[in-house]
């Protein structure tokens, strides 16, 4: 093996502080080491150029070069290795700015000595280094949009007119969603209808998009470029091809039921048309509610009624239809499956089903539809009032978040009513009890401010009850006036609970179909709420519009688009590239226990034939937490190996003297040590004993690792992270924080203070509390004194036995 | 008279002293009201319970001095329904034991009539000294 | 439980002050009825006073002693094999109810500090195990059966419209709550199983007043008037409670009401359990109708019960 060494200078940044001379002298003699170099730039032209000389002079195989972060120039010295015909993956940088000089400014020796330990420790790494292949893989550009709300139409839309394949599916009859049941639109007033139906049209015109309606996705299988999807398409028992929407059998059907999309404020036939403008535009049969379907599931028969059969022109209907099943390739997945409002139920206290008066808003809005169609209503009286945060912002219900949309749509609803009395030349008298207005979007402040010129009261207050008083056709309403410190008990003839949003069942099912999480909200999580607001933590799936989290239709459009984008950056490439950071496995150490196979919050481990266990290279993730499952050490992760952070532990701590002490740190990629940088970049200086180790997920630091840490002589260990929120591996912190628990047990079985070893959750911005708290492990350490030899070998000699108790069986 | 209210760090103290007391955190209360129109109560006090906990939020200890306080009975009503979770009847409860505390009595045995006395049960007894006396 | 009627289900049974004194009525028929179903009432030996209203202070501990004191009655009832192990501690005053099962809650629910200090304060007793788990005698009806209760009933209590009033403690705070706190409907269905109709009614949660009787007494009757008031309003011909103080103060304080107001329609209130006693047809003894403020008798006879 041949190891080339360059340390470089930074201009002064480092060689300041760092006597980068010693450094290079000393490890110059190291094993493996054909020469080290010590260099003013080693990112400069002149510093690339001399690796891509020396490796093709030296004939070396490794490259180590000792300088900045390699978050920083990483990339730089993979290419230089490129460039030099070498692996990109044997080249490796040690961090001895930001994590030396830096911070270690005041104290020139100690720096020195730590520099020449860091890059000891990188030798040592770079030797277990494996020549490593980027995975590549080919995907398509066909796309499933789940729910074709106006979110589903619109990425629908936008993929299709980009010439994706889509299949846009939906469970309900007709496409629409809830934006199809809307009276009318804030802050414009435009109508809901008018303005969504040419979409709905473009959809069945858009050559690239397949519809699915009537349909559910049962399962899903595969990964972002192969998805396995399975579909159900309902029977409607009316051929959509031939069916004219003439009507003529919801004339003749004599079964008359409560209309959902009517929110039940009026009837429709058991075979009949989701709503005027439905597409596809054709009639089905309510089989629960048809006589003919009910006989047949009763008794067998199937001769009742059929009497649409006998009506209808064109000969579409079908009793005998059946549902077909459908297989579908895919390769990125949108979810646009939107809300359910809350059930007004669930707060007796403003007895909603107990009192006729009590409506929820929806159904306001259809009364207002109908009304303006000039069908018969009911009356909604003259004094109405609108209660906000009905099922939002509720910790009794248990959703704490505001829905967003309801003080507006109650401000719509206000306002379609006072229009509507004022062109009717009526009086109306209508009441908004509200707890804070949130009226933040384009125009809506002055929609509200509108409102209020028409008259419209708005009190701050949250109504605690509605009763009536027996004889009382209308509803009674207690309230504190929070403006003024009175109680308002009042009466009225209609009251209307501005519901809030929750996540749709439909939208319950697809996530438990997709695996992927839920926020504590209860709506589908995003990646990241800044930066990756549509992505979800599954690759190659996303989600839009309600079903992410309360919100309007611009809203929701927007994030339709979002998606779409998205979708077009991922699929547009033709291939993908994946880092070769992935679990696998040596098969000649595997025995088969498969307590592996759990232990992966992806299920990427299975066991093949032979009963060795194999990892899906394709959907690791490369966190590594499997590897603590292991008792024999046959799981592995590549670029972070067993091997690799052994011999990292074990070089910090090969220099170590009876006077040090010294603090393993295990740093992730993804916060901690893009912290511990900015702790550099910001010269806040911290223990110069502490050696941090870069892993990708502290959950790949293993019990038996931190414990082979303490039998190697370390006084602490310390373990960085993310916070749960924000780690994209799912389970990771609590798998961290029962590791850390196991350890800690260990070592108070050998008498070794628990305290040795922490664990924390950063956020990137914790500047000065990450040097807090390596300091405060540092006075643990001393405090504590150096742990006795024969403790560390009880360690070395139990730990095996502590970790995997039931391997005494085997 | 509308009297100024200055927000001094004493007022920060009074506020620190009931959420210590009553275990609350009363700084999450959201004003809305709902206790108030939940209280059976509200005719007889001369501030609203929304009211009681602004005034414990701005540290105006003057909150002591009025008549609400002593008039929850901890129904709970105010709790059951708070979208907050807070409990009220904790917070009048340390109110009045703020009182209670310096020794000054809210209620006297000698001021019930002698065949009130008689007439009342005990557990109306025990109730009452238990909440109203220190 | 055992479904026979030759052996007794024996449960211990924590009375409180109330029901030893001015409610004896609520515990005789209680007991009684009690019986008809199979179940005696072993009352604790040397309960003490639960404190009639839980602490509600985050730094008094003091006050949980007198519950403790007698949860550790209950497991000693236990160990020293009155009962058979029967943890359950049966109540039938709501306040009891209440303050014995918060205080218990947060005995068991703190930190164990708190189980310790307090075990620490009472050198003289036996440990507290929390093993006690605080029940009123309508979840032990509930757990019954309610239909089973309708089989033992011999005087259906037909044409009696009856309020369900559950007042504060049986409802609230809601996860101590024997139903739903605001559309509980525990007391409808018992109502419905002695053959009376349950009236639903919007203050059948609203609070009565409470200790408010001894110095603020004009709240209570404020407050009753309008309950009994409304009560009446929905149609109801008498209310039923299982809280002595509630009883009291929509009985009693009658009294005052109609003082104040002629044209007040007084109406009877009842202890749950003499509804109970009285389907059950048990004698006048079982009753102690005498002792309600507002004499039931001319409802009862009207409506052909007595």
């Amino acid at each position: 093996m041949k190891i080339g060494v360059y340390v470089c200078h930074c201009g002064g940044n480092i060689s300041e502080i760092v006597d980068v001379e010693k450094v290079a002298k000393y490890v110059d003699n190291q094993d493996d080491v054909v020469f080290a170099k010590h260099y003013s730039h080693m990112c400069s032209e002149d510093g690339q150029q001399m690796i891509i000389n020396d490796v093709k002079e030296h004939n070396l195989d490794r490259v180590l070069v000792s300088a900045c972060s390699p978050l920083f120039h990483g990339e730089t010295f993979k290419n230089v290795a490129k460039q030099a015909g070498l692996n990109p993956y044997l080249i490796e940088m040690v961090n001895i700015r930001e994590q030396c000089a830096w911070v270690h400014y005041d104290d020139l020796e100690k720096a020195t000595e730590k520099a020449t330990n860091l890059t000891e420790m990188g030798i040592d790494r770079i030797r277990n280094n494996n020549p490593l292949e980027e995975i590549k893989m080919d995907i398509g550009k066909s796309v499933l949009v789940i729910g074709a709300g106006i979110a589903g139409i619109q990425a629908a839309l936008d993929l299709g007119d980009a010439g994706y394949q889509v299949h846009l599916v939906e469970k309900d009859a007709s496409i629409g969603g809830k934006m199809a049941q809307l009276s009318r639109t804030f802050p414009t007033n435009d109508c809901a209808a008018c303005i969504l139906s040419p979409k709905m049209a473009d959809v069945t015109t858009n050559k690239n998009i397949t519809l699915h309606t009537y349909s559910e996705i049962t399962k899903v299988d595969g990964n972002l470029g192969n998805f396995k999807v399975s579909l159900t398409h309902h029977p409607a028992f009316v051929d959509s091809e031939s069916c004219v929407s003439c009507g003529l059998c919801a004339e003749a059907c004599p079964v008359s039921v409560d209309d959902e999309f009517e929110w039940k404020i009026s009837k429709r036939k058991a075979i009949y048309i989701p709503m005027d403008f439905a597409v596809p535009n054709r009639y089905l049969i309510d089989v629960e509610n048809c006589l003919n379907q009910k006989a047949r599931r009763k008794s067998g028969k199937t001769n009742v009624c059929r009497l649409c059969e006998k009506v209808c022109p064109q000969n579409c209907i079908d009793f005998e239809n059946k549902p077909e099943y459908l297989e579908l390739d895919i390769d990125a997945i949108i979810v646009t499956t939107g809300h359910d409002v809350f059930d007004a139920g669930r707060k007796p206290e403003y007895g909603y089903g107990k009192y006729e008066n009590v409506l929820i808003a929806p159904e306001m809005e259809r009364i207002i539809v109908k009304k303006s169609e000039g069908a018969e209503v009911r009356d909604i009286g003259k004094k109405i009032a609108f209660i906000q945060c009905v099922g939002s912002r509720d910790e009794q219900i248990g959703n704490e978040y505001c829905s967003r949309v309801c003080c507006m749509y109650a401000t719509k609803l206000s306002q379609l009513i006072m229009h509507s009395a004022q062109v009717a030349g009526a009086d109306k008298d209508i009441y908004v009890f509200y707890t804070d207005m949130r009226t933040f979007g384009k125009g809506y402040e002055e929609y509200y401010k509108s409102t209020q010129k028409m008259g419209v009261k708005f009190i701050r207050g949250r109504p605690s009850e509605i009763f009536k008083n027996p004889g009382s056709e209308k509803v009674n309403l207690r309230v504190e006036d929070t403006l003024n410190r009175q109680i308002i008990e009042s009466e009225f003839d209609t009251v209307v609970l501005s519901v809030g949003l929750e996540l749709s069942a439909g939208s319950k099912k697809i996530a438990d179909i997709l695996k992927i999480p839920k926020s504590t909200d209860g709506f589908l999580q995003e990646a990241h709420p800044k930066f990756r607001p549509v992505d979800t933590q599954k690759d190659g799936i996303f989600i839009a519009g309600t079903a992410q989290g309360p919100k309007d239709i611009p809203d929701s459009v927007a994030q339709a688009s979002a998606t779409a984008a998205r979708v077009m950056r991922l699929l547009n490439q033709g291939s993908i590239t994946m880092d070769p950071r992935k679990a696998f496995v040596h098969p000649e150490l595997c025995d088969g226990c498969g307590e592996c196979v759990s232990s992966c919050p992806y299920d990427t481990i299975s066991m093949n034939a032979d009963n060795i266990a194999v990892v899906d290279q394709n959907r690791c993730k490369g966190c590594g937490m499997c590897l603590s499952s292991c008792h024999s050490d046959a799981l592995d992760l590549n670029m972070f190996t067993n091997f690799q952070l052994f011999s990292e532990v074990k070089a910090a701590l090969k220099d170590k003297r009876e006077s040090d002490k010294r603090i393993i740190v295990f740093a992730d990629s993804i916060c901690t040590y893009k912290l511990s940088d900015s702790v550099g970049n910001a010269k806040n200086k911290y223990s110069v004993d502490t050696r941090i180790i870069r892993v990708p997920s502290s959950s790949r630091v293993t019990p038996k690792l931190i414990l082979q840490s303490f039998a190697l002589g370390a006084d602490a260990v310390f373990l960085g992270d993310c916070e749960k929120k924000s780690t994209p591996f799912l389970g990771s912190i609590d798998a961290v924080e029962k590791n850390i628990k196991l350890v800690k047990k260990n070592l108070e079985i050998v008498g070794i203070s628990p305290d040795r070893v922490e664990f924390f959750q950063f956020v990137t911005v914790m500047l000065t509390k990450f040097p807090m708290l390596l300091n405060k492990m540092e006075t643990i350490a001393k405090n504590k004194g150096t742990i006795p030899h024969e403790k560390r070998i009880k360690i070395s000699n139990s730990l095996q036995e502590w970790l995997f108790p039931k391997n005494k069986e085997i | 008279m509308l009297k100024t209210i200055r927000l001094e760090d004493e007022n920060t103290q009074f506020l620190k002293k009931v959420e210590s007391i009553s275990g609350e955190i009363i700084t999450v209360c959201d004003q809305c009201g709902v206790c108030s129109g939940s209280c059976p109560f509200t005719d007889d006090m001369d501030i609203t319970p929304a009211n009681m906990m602004r005034k414990v939020q701005l540290g105006q200890s003057d909150v002591l001095e009025t008549e609400t306080i002593w008039i929850c009975a901890s129904c709970l009503r105010c709790m059951a329904r708070c979208p907050r979770g807070l409990d009220l009847s904790k917070v009048a409860e340390a109110l009045r034991q703020i009182n209670l505390r310096t020794a000054i009595n809210h209620i006297k045995v000698e001021d019930i009539s002698p065949e009130e006395a008689k007439r009342l049960p005990a557990i109306a007894y025990v109730g009452a000294f238990r909440k109203l006396t220190g | 439980m055992k479904n026979n009627n030759t052996q007794l289900m024996k449960i211990p049974y924590f009375p409180g002050c109330t029901l030893k004194d001015q409610a004896k009525n609520f515990e005789r028929s209680a007991l009684d009825s009690a019986k008809i179903l199979g179940i005696e009432f072993v009352e604790i030996p040397k309960w003490i006073c639960c404190g009639t209203v839980e602490s509600l202070t985050s730094d008094d501990d003091m006050h949980h002693i007198a519950p403790m004191r007698n949860f550790i009655r209950v497991e000693e009832m236990n160990s020293q094999k009155i009962v058979d192990n029967e943890y359950r501690m049966l109540t039938l005053c709501s306040m009891c109810f209440n303050t014995l099962k918060r205080s218990n809650q947060f005995i068991n629910n703190n930190d164990q500090e708190t189980l310790k200090k307090l075990n620490d304060f009472m050198y003289l007793e036996e440990d507290y195990q929390g093993k006690v788990e605080v029940i009123h005698f309508f979840e032990l009806l509930r757990e019954i059966g309610f239909e089973k209760v309708a089989q033992k009933v011999n005087v259906p209590l037909k044409s009696l419209k009856i309020a369900p009033y559950y007042g504060c403690m049986l409802l609230r705070p809601p996860d101590i709550g024997i139903d739903d706190a605001e559309n509980p409907s525990i007391i409808e269905e018992f109502i419905s199983s002695i053959g009376a109709d349950p009236v639903d009614f919007n203050s059948k949660h609203r609070c009565c007043g409470s200790y408010h009787t001894i110095s603020k007494v004009q709240i209570v009757i404020n407050s009753a008037k309008k309950i009994i008031t409304d009560a009446r309003n929905h149609g109801a011909d008498a209310i039923i409670t299982s809280c002595p103080l509630c009883a009291f103060n929509l009985d009693s304080r009658q009294k005052e009401i109609k003082e104040q107001d002629d044209s007040f329609k007084q109406m009877p209130i009842f202890y749950f359990s003499q509804l109970l006693a009285l389907a059950f047809g048990l004698d006048k003894d079982s009753l102690g109708l005498e002792d309600n403020y507002i004499n039931p008798e001319p409802l009862l006879k009207e409506k052909g019960l007595l």
